[in-house]
């Protein structure tokens, strides 16, 4: 018996875009079962979601970790890491967006042209010599690498607070002038307040893109003791943990699981962040 | 006069602009024009660079097989992914672009692969999705199809799963085609039915026009982030580019010869063309923009 034309306009589009939904996250939810199954039962039954047993096991032997470094230092290596550089990201940023967007002076179009091109900067071209550079002033093997450069001001971020503070009436300020406010005082006392949730964004996408860096990590950090966890998972595919699945598959779930909280208690943010300024997420 | 000056507009400015504007002269410029000169050099790292003239280059060029073979996995990576991953973007941006129940919790589905997509865990678990024992051929199993291929491990398919990867991320350009979309007056539509306009006709006057600024500068942004696509490729390949150099993304090269080799100035000369092709490219997409966008009115993006 065929289904009505009413059931289907009723259930039909649930029915494809929620399938959809499900076949895009699958491989997300797969990776999370893994995590619980046991080592044998992984690749067996590959296409299941239900595990015979709940192995927790995987999650003891995934934290050991490497030569003596547990995941423990791994997690610890990227939370300093990425609270340093979202610190630095976004307080740099927003000074320097207050400046283009507020404050008429002499070359203000030329540096903001600047910004905009170094927005578009394919990464491969700095790379090599600022690694030069970096390993002259002796920063290998250390956070420096990482975590200075965000101080100066992120393109991506400066835009989009930018954008933020241009919808703020110039009135606001004008007002503040009256009163005897200093520019600076303006930005401290006005702005601030006002572009907190563009500093949020921007704060949101630092914290995903320095978690989720490897490239700078790879270049800089050689030592295990300093790797953050994106780099010490690369370790599970190397020789001698080759076999440990269970134990990749518990720590890769667990390095995604701040991201998974971070999304889940700002989506506002995030969809509003890329939805106004076509941040890559 | 102290008080004056601390107020001037130019001196202000500059207190405000000056992280981006020191960052920008030590970590961007200076880095661009010394790489412009290690790319003439023969330079290790650990002996002062030596002058090679246009040597780099003529290497790269003639005498480089593996050169070559990375520019047309890397060309053939980006013309497959972005138009893809906009293609789907589009299409669900357009299915989900209703008020009804459940369409936030549809939104957060299609998007959360690309809030994790660039990580190392999902670099990984890519590895096993499809390799031999992996996800897709246990699925295929069910079906009754039984292949213990690797998709990882054969040349002919590596790639693809590199850009079933990038196309598996077109969730936050789906966000920026919903709030676009978001944006069109609903009248728009409302006059062109009534004109009887079917809804093909409808898409390709009203829905495509409209955003196809958006589109624009989605395309460039995604063709840019695709030609600097590293992780997965070094992931999947354990930092060898194969089976076959079949993954070996422009990237990834750049990265072997320069930190497993140490041909810093090699590399550098790759790293230049690189901006130029890149920056070709982009000024082509702009200029055909010319062709295809739909600016409703002067100033407006």
């Amino acid at each position: 018996m065929a289904l009505s034309p009413k059931w289907w306009s009723r259930y039909g589009y649930h029915i494809f875009i929620g399938g959809l939904a499900l076949l895009m996250i699958y491989p997300i939810l797969w990776l999370i079962v893994s995590s619980l199954k046991p080592n044998d039962e992984i690749f067996s039954t590959a296409y299941s979601l239900i595990p015979s047993t709940l192995e927790w096991n995987n999650y003891v032997t995934g934290w050991k970790g490497f030569a003596g470094n547990t995941f423990g230092t791994f997690f610890k290596n990227s939370f300093i890491i990425v609270i340093l550089s979202t610190i630095g990201a976004v307080c740099s940023s927003a000074l320097v967006a207050y400046g283009f967007a507020r404050i008429p002076y002499l070359g203000r179009g030329f540096w903001f042209g600047c910004m905009m091109m170094t927005l578009m900067l394919p990464r491969d071209v700095t790379i090599i010599p600022q690694y030069i550079m970096f390993s002259e002033f002796n920063w290998l093997q250390t956070f420096k690498p990482l975590v200075v450069p965000q101080f100066f001001g992120i393109p991506f971020f400066i835009f989009l607070i930018m954008q933020f503070i241009r919808t703020i009436p110039a009135d606001l300020d004008e007002a503040a002038k009256i009163d005897g406010c200093s520019k600076y005082g303006i930005f401290f006392r006005i702005m601030v307040p006002l572009i907190v949730p563009a500093l949020m964004t921007a704060a949101i996408f630092s914290f995903y893109w320095t978690w989720e860096d490897f490239i700078h990590p790879l270049l800089y950090l050689n030592e295990p003791d300093l790797y953050p966890v994106s780099l010490a998972l690369k370790l599970f595919l190397d020789g001698e943990s080759l076999n440990n699945w269970g134990g990749m598959f518990a720590m890769s779930t667990l390095s995604l699981v701040p991201v998974f909280i971070v999304f889940f208690v700002f989506q506002r943010y995030i969809v509003e962040g890329i939805s106004t300024s076509g941040l890559k997420g | 006069m102290l008080s004056k000056l601390k107020d001037n507009n130019h001196v202000v400015g500059y207190v405000f602009s000056a992280p981006f504007i020191i960052g920008f002269l030590v970590f961007i410029l200076y880095p661009i024009l010394s790489s412009l000169y290690y790319s003439f050099t023969d330079y290790n790292l650990f002996q002062s660079p030596s002058w090679v003239g246009m040597a780099n280059y003529e290497k790269m060029f003639t005498d480089d097989e593996k050169y070559w073979k990375s520019v047309f996995v890397t060309l053939n990576y980006v013309i497959a992914s972005v138009p893809l991953r906009l293609a789907f973007a589009l299409m669900v941006a357009l299915l989900l672009n209703k008020t009804i129940g459940g369409i936030g919790l549809y939104r957060s589905a299609y998007y959360l692969p690309s809030l994790i997509g660039g990580s190392v865990a999902v670099s990984i678990l890519w590895t096993q999705v499809f390799g031999d024992q992996g996800l897709v051929n246990s699925a295929l199993g069910v079906f009754g199809i039984d292949t213990d291929t690797s998709w990882i491990g054969n040349p002919d398919t590596a790639l693809w799963t590199l850009i079933t990867l990038s196309v598996w991320q077109f969730g936050s350009s789906m966000l920026i085609f919903l709030a676009g979309l978001k944006n069109i007056p609903k009248d728009y539509y409302e006059a062109a039915s009534v004109d009887g306009a079917n809804a093909v006709r409808r898409f390709f006057k009203i829905t495509l026009p409209l955003l196809s600024p958006i589109i624009l500068f989605n395309l460039i942004l995604q063709t840019i982030s695709a030609f600097l696509t590293f992780t997965p490729a070094y992931i999947v390949s354990r930092g060898e580019g194969g089976p076959l150099d079949s993954t070996l993304l422009y990237s990834l090269y750049l990265y072997k010869r320069a930190f497993q080799f140490y041909e810093m100035g090699y590399a550098a000369a790759m790293a230049w063309v690189m901006l130029i092709v890149v920056g070709i490219i982009t000024l082509v997409i702009f200029q055909t923009s010319k062709l295809w966008v739909h600016y409703e009115s002067k100033g407006e993006r």
